[in-house]
């Protein structure tokens, strides 16, 4: 029971980090050992890990922490404005082939939900393509879609949906 | 973890069940002819003649096609106290009449007739029985009779529906009677759910669950609870729809790159792709003699919807012109489809033709989504959004009578119409 208070407060607190602007957001500690609690955490903005000396994926000031990719509406090409993020984690991951990420791709609501499904998808394969062709390996890539069933803004407006057209980069620990 | 999220889940299910659906039914609009008929409370059991009454007249109402008919203080529970005269003074054209006992055995009981007061004819006499705890059942099984017997057409009141309701970042499968009322709930999690899919028995629901962190098909019967995965490739899995024998699926898959569909058995076997565009292919729908398949794809550049035959082959494609087009499903009888049309920043409801090829709006627009056809073809179950908040709603397939169904708290999403029972 104790257990199940402690992942109810993380889901919480994951819950309450998620609407962080994306420039604010650091890499996510996994909830346990077990690769599962990973896999099933719903995001992964959550606080800071602990520093590792010199890995500039903990510098909160470089583009390594950039973690998102953003969209125009039923787009799923990477954008120009994103690809140097996109190619610097592709560069960093090939520089650290220890490391796993996860790309999930996220929709706006307009659509019907399977063919944002799809869309999704298609924006994270897209940054998958891109990462590998930077440097990373294909091993350490999943990518995976919400559709747009993982809205980060709930209005019905521009100014969520533009939040919500997006892919994130999420680093396993 | 897993242990941990078996927990939730459990937790999440005690606290459904405690919780009593209130339901809010808006009607808007009505029918282009109503019948008028006299539903008069049964005899018996007080409390039952009430629910059934209550159950009766709600389908009826809701339906767009029937009036009730003041009954003045009338109340008659047999056929030798039928005066024809005194109902068609009243404009009746239909009246009912019954009575409603518990029996000994726990089960419930009701003797119901039905009189067309203009031929002065009985047209139907007879007993519909259920187990305890099951009264809103029989009133669901009369209204099917005199809907059947006054308008030609198959009643549905006594089908189920299925859909996903969102609080939160609680999410749960419901399946509930047509009116929204005995909810079951299938599966509760804090990890989305999404396009619940009958299959034709109605013994099973396919869906799409995030609970291992990406979209994975699940088959659950709902009689047993048990359920196995379908579908579990890397990246997505996703639309499930049922062959009208039940003896084949039709799913999506990322596995091989973009959303692609591919047929399967529902024991997973036999798997096989059958579009091959390389563009989002999904929301595949079997055409009633299981021949074609009807989808949305974003092939020519936005999502329309297309045609193939089952077995692959030539793909059509079957909407033009302004706006995108998702979620095709064929109406019962073949002849048409109504899929989630959207244009100018709204999402409408739209019917067409196979023969014509013209669109048909059914809804004004709005934020309304993923519509399926009640099984005799004349209503239309879509998700909507009234008040802030995802509910369902049903369109006659006129387009006359539509009918709003706030059900529960957060928001009521992903609907779909069970097969009859």
């Amino acid at each position: 029971m104790k257990k199940l208070v402690i992942s109810m407060v993380l889901v919480n607190l994951l819950a309450a980090c998620a609407s962080n602007k994306p420039a604010e957001t650091t890499a996510a500690p996994a909830a346990s050992g077990a690769p599962a609690a990973a896999a099933a955490a719903p995001t992964t903005k959550a606080a800071p890990a602990t520093k590792t000396a010199g890995d500039p994926l903990n510098d909160p000031a470089g583009i390594l922490a950039m973690r998102s990719v953003y969209y125009p509406f039923d787009i799923d090409a990477v954008q120009d404005a994103d690809k140097p993020v996109v190619q610097a984690h592709g560069k960093y991951l090939g520089a650290n082939p220890n490391r796993m990420v996860r790309l999930e791709g996220n929709c706006d609501e307009r659509g019907s939900n399977e063919y944002n499904l799809g869309l999704g998808q298609r924006r994270a394969d897209g940054v998958k393509k891109m990462l590998e062709l930077s440097g990373a390996k294909s091993a350490q890539l999943e990518s995976v879609s919400y559709g747009e069933e993982k809205p980060r803004a709930s209005g019905h407006d521009e100014a969520s949906w533009s939040q919500n057209r997006r892919t994130d980069i999420n680093y396993a620990k | 973890m897993r242990v941990i999220q078996n927990i939730v889940g459990l937790l999440l299910l005690v606290q459904a069940s405690i919780a009593f659906a209130v339901l809010d039914i808006e009607i808007i609009g009505a029918g282009e002819k109503q019948i008028p008929v006299a539903i008069v409370p049964m005899g018996g059991d007080d409390k039952l003649s009430q629910t059934i009454h209550e159950v009766v007249v709600g389908d009826l109402q809701r339906s767009g096609l029937f009036r009730m008919v003041d009954l003045a203080g009338k109340l008659l529970t047999e056929p030798s106290q039928v005066s024809y005269a005194d109902w068609q003074v009243r404009g009746a054209e239909g009246l009912a009449i019954g009575n409603v006992t518990a029996l000994p055995n726990g089960r419930i009981e009701a003797r119901f007739r039905l009189f067309d007061v203009v031929k002065q004819a009985e047209l139907v006499a007879q007993a519909v029985s259920a187990s305890d705890g099951q009264v809103r059942a029989i009133g669901h099984r009369i209204a099917d009779l005199i809907y059947e017997k006054m308008t030609g057409d198959k009643g549905v009141f006594s089908t189920r529906i299925a859909y996903v309701n969102r609080r939160g970042q609680n999410f749960r499968l419901i399946v509930a009677d047509s009116d929204g009322y005995n909810e079951q709930v299938v599966l509760a999690q804090n990890e989305p759910i999404m396009s619940p899919a009958w299959s034709p028995d109605g013994s099973h629901l396919a869906y799409v669950s995030f609970e291992t962190g990406h979209a994975v098909v699940f088959v659950q019967s709902l009689y047993t609870n048990q359920r196995k995965v379908l579908a579990d490739f890397r990246g997505s899995n996703s639309a499930p729809a049922w062959s009208p024998d039940g003896k084949q699926m039709a799913i999506v898959l990322t596995r091989d790159g973009s959303s692609q569909i591919y047929l399967v058995r529902p024991d997973g076997s036999n798997l096989r792709r059958i579009t091959f565009s390389g563009a989002i292919d999904t929301e595949p729908n079997f055409s009633p003699d299981g021949q074609s398949l009807l989808f949305t794809s974003d092939r020519g550049g936005s999502a329309q919807i297309y045609r193939m035959p089952v077995e692959g082959g030539p793909e059509q494609r079957m909407t033009f012109g302004e706006g995108s087009n998702y979620s095709p499903r064929h109406s019962p009888d073949g002849s048409g489809f109504v899929f989630a049309h959207r244009n100018n920043g709204k999402f409408y409801i739209a019917l067409q033709d196979f023969q014509t090829g013209q669109m048909e709006l059914l809804t004004e627009g709005g934020w309304e989504k993923r519509p399926s056809f009640a099984p005799n073809g004349k209503l239309v179950l879509f998700a909507s959004e009234a008040r802030g908040r995802g509910i369902l709603a049903t369109v006659s397939s006129d387009g006359r009578v539509k009918q709003h169904m706030f059900t529960q708290s957060g928001d009521a999403r992903e609907p779909v119409w069970g097969p009859n029972p």
